[in-house]
């Protein structure tokens, strides 16, 4: 049987469900027999490098370059998985999306309690990613087949619902595997 | 009992006696009816619509709705389940429910319902919008990012407490929870034995240093979807 092609990415999260995939411990054994990986954080390949069977996205789209990846993982990808509240709700980072942007540069490096900034300059460098107005979650930005909430989703959520989509058969995953905190 | 007849719902017979309304019978014979604006004790109130049932063939609120001699109610069906997820869904998108750090989370009504219909996401964009917190009194905050505004916490004060603390404000997506009081919470006669403060089916009002006492696992809707409780008196 040949492997099934996995890319991952880390968008705006906190690598905290890319932790959780690597929680299935000694079973990553077993997954490098079932799969091979393109683009992750988990190899560091940097660009897809070709079609892909699964793309698991972790965080949704604060800036520029999260759209950016999250297009290339769309037109790549047969199938992606939203992994975690970042991606499926936005998250934590989405906590400034009813406060408007200005206000919120404006906090962090101008106005904040414990900002030391004479200048008064917020970072505006071309190589800095644009943030978006807000932060949206990736079924927002593109179609999204799988959602595995969770804050972060269990290792044995991931793992049950991963091995279903690679054995090509419908994830019914038990009652306490699907929670939102 | 001259005053009791039965009534079919999803091909089982459910007894029920006279002005005793759909949801109440339902649960009675171990029957879960989905709801959230609805809380034992409370004049019935039929604003969440989640307990929509169909009483030969119409739609209604099981709550509001009294149940009728030899009817046929339809409650756990493809379709109704479908009402419902979409319902959830909505209110999810808008309020600002940040579940990963909500202190209610695990023992949320609204989150313990998502799960049971299956909700892993909703379809509809969120709306993100502004909302505000009043952390005024000493040991009460009222958040109302996560109000629903199933108006239980007003009906409990008004009607168990008999204090009249909250009320609603506004119209529309306006609309949002207000107190009885030219400012703040703390200038309201609320206290901490308030029955209305258990009432709040989401987090939008707590007790202040009562959080996450409960371990994750321990919670009320951890391992058990929410009704698990009704239907165990089924017959």
């Amino acid at each position: 049987m040949t492997r099934k092609r996995i890319a991952t990415t880390s968008l705006a999260g906190c690598f905290g469900c890319h932790m959780s995939i690597l929680d299935i411990d000694e079973r990553f054994l077993a997954l490098a027999d079932l799969v091979e990986f393109d683009r992750s954080p988990i190899d560091d390949i940097k660009h897809i490098s070709r079609r892909c069977d699964i793309g698991i996205i972790e965080g949704g789209c604060c800036n520029e370059e999260n759209v950016e990846t999250l297009r290339e993982f769309r037109r790549n990808c047969n199938v992606l998985i939203a992994l975690g509240d970042c991606a499926t709700m936005g998250g934590i980072p989405a906590l400034r999306n009813n406060i408007p942007l200005e206000q919120c540069l404006l906090e962090a490096y101008r106005d904040g309690p414990s900002v030391q900034n004479p200048s008064g300059l917020i970072p505006n460098h071309p190589e800095l990613p644009l943030l978006l107005d807000k932060v949206y979650p990736c079924h927002e930005v593109v179609r999204i087949e799988y959602f595995l909430p969770g804050c972060p989703p269990s290792a044995e959520t991931i793992w049950q619902a991963l091995v279903a989509l690679l054995e090509g058969r419908q994830a019914d995953l038990p009652y306490e595997l699907i929670k939102y905190d | 009992m001259p005053d009791t007849f039965t009534f079919l719902m999803d091909g089982r017979s459910v007894v029920a006696t006279a002005g005793q309304s759909i949801l109440e019978a339902a649960e009675a014979g171990g029957i879960y009816v989905p709801r959230l604006c609805h809380k034992p004790g409370l004049v019935p109130w039929g604003a969440c619509r989640i307990c929509t049932v169909r009483m030969n063939d119409r739609p209604c609120a099981a709550c509001t709705q009294p149940a009728v001699p030899g009817s046929v109610v339809e409650n756990d069906t493809e379709e109704l389940r479908a009402y419902r997820r979409t319902l959830v869904e909505m209110l999810f998108v808008e309020g600002n429910h940040f579940c990963m750090l909500c202190e209610k989370s695990g023992n949320c009504e609204l989150q313990a319902l998502a799960y049971r219909l299956g909700v892993t996401a909703p379809r509809a964009p969120y709306f993100f919008q502004a909302r505000d917190i009043d952390a005024s009194h000493p040991d009460i905050i009222l958040d109302r990012n996560r109000c629903i505004q199933c108006a239980r916490c007003i009906r409990t004060s008004k009607d168990l407490d008999g204090k009249n603390v909250f009320g609603f404000l506004g119209r529309g997506t306006a609309k949002r929870i207000g107190v009885n009081a030219r400012v703040r919470l703390r200038d309201t006669e609320v206290d901490l034995t308030d029955l209305s403060l258990d009432a709040c089916p989401v987090g939008a009002l707590l007790r202040k240093r009562e959080g996450f006492r409960v371990p994750v696992g321990d919670r009320l809707y951890d391992l058990e979807p929410i009704g698990s409780d009704i239907e165990r008196n089924s017959p």
